[in-house]
């Protein structure tokens, strides 16, 4: 399918004026010098949105995500470049901006579907619809004013979503509500998805994100910096956020937690050298795909004869939990190293992990299980998961269904 | 095929037992474009107001709505309030302060209704888009739409109005002049298309600079003294001729001269020939003394050599003028060139409107 949002070079420039001066006296004043920074808060950002997909924008507060979704809703024109969006299309910046307190919720429908676009037999028709989606049967005709902010904003939700748009904009607005209207309402985003209409997703919620978009633009400092499948580009972003030292990095609040560990008294007896880790793909793209295979491959010097050595590994999550962790005798039943250089590879079948960065820890452990040298964090791997399960372990599972009657769509009975 | 067929054909093919069924899904990348740049395209603006009729209507309802929402009387009120106005002036005009105008309340009334609706048009207008700051920021629809709405409201409150007048005409048992009741339809047309020009101007303005609301209510109160409504026009002709050109010159002027024409009319008082005069008759210049055809009457006679034509309709008691007695096809010129001029302001107001809507979102 073709693109149902075509972004093309769209800048926008705003003016922040250091005073503003919106009266006529101080504009006479001030005339010809008015003081201002000019700021781009979109920056030659270009992009395709295919038909049917859902997409989102993720970047930083003040990094001009919500100004771009602006554009593309025509609430603001670009400074330069354009946007072309085709079919009809719903924003939801706002739920329920433009409500009238004075008016009844029927009142408020007619008027918020319309100035979203709908005709007025088109709202007739789907009245009932929206009215049951907010479930607001018994106050209908009540004025919105004694509405509670729950009932306001599923009332905005539902008008919304009954528009039908080929292009649905979304801001912030899904996490709204009890969990049960959540629930309802990303079941309806879902509906739209399998629908084939385009949704434009713009978040804080990295997870919801990542459950409902099948792409995301990462944006900063009004540029697009990456277009990204939602495991890589969720990484993306946080690299940015830790570039940016937004975030402090995860590792300062892990040292507090790890636990202290046992040093040996043979200390440097062997030492654990290069860590190289290989898996398919590795040289298109900086992740493996899940279930594939991870081979990790760890050097180490013996200096002097050793008995009994095992080695450990863990892999840990980027939250710190301990996804595997296990340690190994490295000669079964026993054996003693002499010295010279060696190398283990850690190969395992499968990674079934979901997306995310992971950390390996590796050590090396005399006879009594105390820890002779350690490599923390030895590597990392990115792990990209092609569907839209969250979590850590990607479980596989089979969708048997058992159904009273069952036809294609494209069947005709 | 629109998006809502698409949407609706969607629908239909759901009705299988397990609506998590595959859909056929329509290839929505053919839907017709909508462009958002900088660019100002006027044609495809005027299309999306068009497009956006409806929402016209809704919100013309909703004002309506919101301002009487809890009264009793509701609508109601539009008409008490300015027969109450008539009323007073009926009272103090004939009793304590003779303007020697006859049915003065008529006359104020006829020009007064097409005032307040550009008045009361204008001052909502202005304000409209700061006033909708909230659906201006989060919803994108022509936002023109705001500023016409209070034109259509305005409009709405007009008809209110003029129910009173035909109230009161019948009840003074006033007849208008029917022969110049089709001015009053072009006399509206133009006076719409004239304040939705100043009105879409002004909103855009206002946005930026928030004065704008306020000189407006100067301004329109200055103007209303610069247009005859309480007093007549001919007053200012013959106190001088070239301020009476002057005043031509305002459309609201001859939008407000074409009001009392129609409905204020001829005055029935003309019992005796004017003055002699050479004048114009159907064409002909006629010198000798003029007999009145009928009791109400119409004189057209040459002015400046037979280019503009004035006529008198004379009041009974002090002989002076009161309307400038333009015959019909005068009226007719000078509402279509205000009509052609109010088009072009139109016009020049939605591409201003145009060239700053882009940043209202920021700026409010």
């Amino acid at each position: 399918m073709g693109a149902a949002i075509e972004i093309q070079n769209v800048s926008k420039r705003f003016r922040l004026y250091h005073e503003k001066y919106t009266s006529l006296k101080e504009r006479v004043l001030h005339a010809g010098h008015v003081p201002y920074e000019e700021y781009w808060a979109v920056n030659g950002v270009s992009a395709e949105i295919e038909a049917g997909k859902t997409v989102g924008l993720l970047g930083r507060n003040g990094s001009g995500k919500s100004t771009l979704l602006k554009c593309i809703a025509g609430i603001l024109q670009p400074t330069s470049g354009q946007v072309v969006v085709r079919g009809q299309l719903a924003a939801m910046l706002e739920l329920g901006a433009g409500f009238q307190p004075e008016l009844s919720g029927r009142d408020n429908i007619y008027l918020n579907a319309s100035l979203l676009g709908l005709s007025r037999r088109d709202i007739d028709k789907r009245f009932d619809a929206i009215v049951a989606f907010a479930e607001l049967d018994q106050f209908i005709d009540n004025q919105v004013k004694y509405y509670s902010s729950g009932m306001y904003v599923r009332l905005g939700f539902a008008v919304a979503v009954n528009t039908e748009p080929d292009v649905l904009l979304v801001d912030e607005v899904l996490a709204v509500g009890d969990e049960r209207f959540q629930q309802k309402c990303l079941s309806k985003v879902e509906e739209f998805q399998r629908e084939g209409r385009t949704i434009v997703v713009v978040s804080h919620s990295v997870e919801m994100m990542r459950s409902v978009c099948s792409e995301i633009l990462v944006i900063e400092r009004g540029e697009l910096v990456k277009t990204a499948p939602p495991g890589q580009a969720i990484r993306a972003f946080r690299d940015l956020l830790i570039d940016t030292g937004m975030v402090p990095p995860e590792s300062v609040e892990e040292e507090e937690t790890t636990p202290v560990v046992m040093l040996s008294p043979v200390r440097r007896a062997v030492e654990l050298g290069k860590v190289t880790v290989e898996y398919r793909g590795m040289d298109e793209h900086p992740y493996l795909e899940s279930g594939d295979p991870l081979t990790i491959r760890l050097e180490f010097e013996v200096a002097a004869e050793i008995e009994d050595v095992s080695f450990g590994v863990s892999i840990v999550s980027e939250r710190g939990d301990i996804v595997f962790s296990e340690v190994r005798h490295a000669i079964y039943g026993g054996g003693i190293f002499s010295p010279g250089v060696g190398e283990i590879a850690l190969v395992f079948d499968a990674i079934p992990l979901l997306d995310g960065r992971f950390t390996v820890n590796l050590d090396v452990r005399d006879s009594r299980g105390l820890v002779i040298d350690v490599l923390e964090p030895a590597c990392q791997f990115e792990v990209m998961y092609p569907g839209r399960a969250v979590g850590l372990i990607a479980l596989g599972f089979n969708f048997d269904l058992t159904a009273p009657s069952w036809r294609n769509q494209h069947e005709h009975p | 095929m629109s998006a809502n067929d698409l949407a609706t054909s969607v629908d239909e093919e759901v009705e299988g037992p397990l609506s998590a069924a595959p859909v056929a899904i329509p290839d929505r990348s053919q839907l017709p474009p909508r462009v958002v740049s900088s660019r100002l395209r006027i044609l495809p603006r005027i299309r999306d107001i068009w497009r956006s009729r409806e929402l016209f209507v809704f919100l013309v309802r909703k004002d309506l709505k919101v301002k009487y929402k809890g009264s009793v009387l509701g609508l109601l009120w539009s008409m008490l309030n300015p027969a109450v106005t008539l009323l007073v002036y009926y009272v103090v005009f004939k009793y304590f302060l003779k303007s020697g105008t006859p049915n003065f309340a008529l006359y104020l009334f006829s020009g007064l209704i097409a005032w307040n609706l550009f008045l009361t048009a204008l001052i909502g207008a202005s304000s409209s888009i700061v006033a909708n700051a909230g659906i201006v920021k989060k919803v994108s629809f022509p936002r023109e739409i705001l500023a016409l709405a209070q034109v259509g409201t305005s409009t709405m409150f007009f008809f209110f109005q003029s129910i009173v007048l035909v109230l009161f005409l019948i009840g003074f048992q006033y007849a208008p002049d029917w022969s110049y009741m089709p001015l009053l339809l072009f006399a509206l047309v133009d006076l719409i298309v004239f304040t939705s020009a100043l009105a879409i101007f002004f909103s855009a303005i206002n946005v930026y600079l928030r004065d704008i609301e306020h000189l407006i209510a100067v301004l329109l109160n200055a103007w209303f003294w610069g247009v005859p409504i309480i007093y007549s026009f001919n007053q200012v002709y013959h106190h001088a001729k070239w301020l009476g050109y002057v005043y031509l010159v305002d459309p609201m002027t001859i939008i407000i001269l074409s009001f009392q024409r129609a409905i204020y009319g001829r005055v029935a008082f003309v019992t005796y020939p004017i003055q002699q005069v050479p004048y114009v008759l159907h064409g002909k210049i006629v010198t000798h003394a003029v007999t009145v055809r009928t009791v109400t009457q119409q004189i057209p006679y040459v002015l400046h050599g037979a280019i503009a034509y004035r006529a008198h309709v004379v009041s009974a008691a002090t002989r002076t003028v009161q309307l400038a007695d333009y015959p019909y096809h005068f009226y007719l010129l000078l509402l279509g060139i205000v009509f052609v001029a109010s088009l072009v302001m139109l016009f020049a107001a939605m591409v201003i409107f145009g060239r700053i809507e882009g940043n209202f979102a920021e700026e409010l």
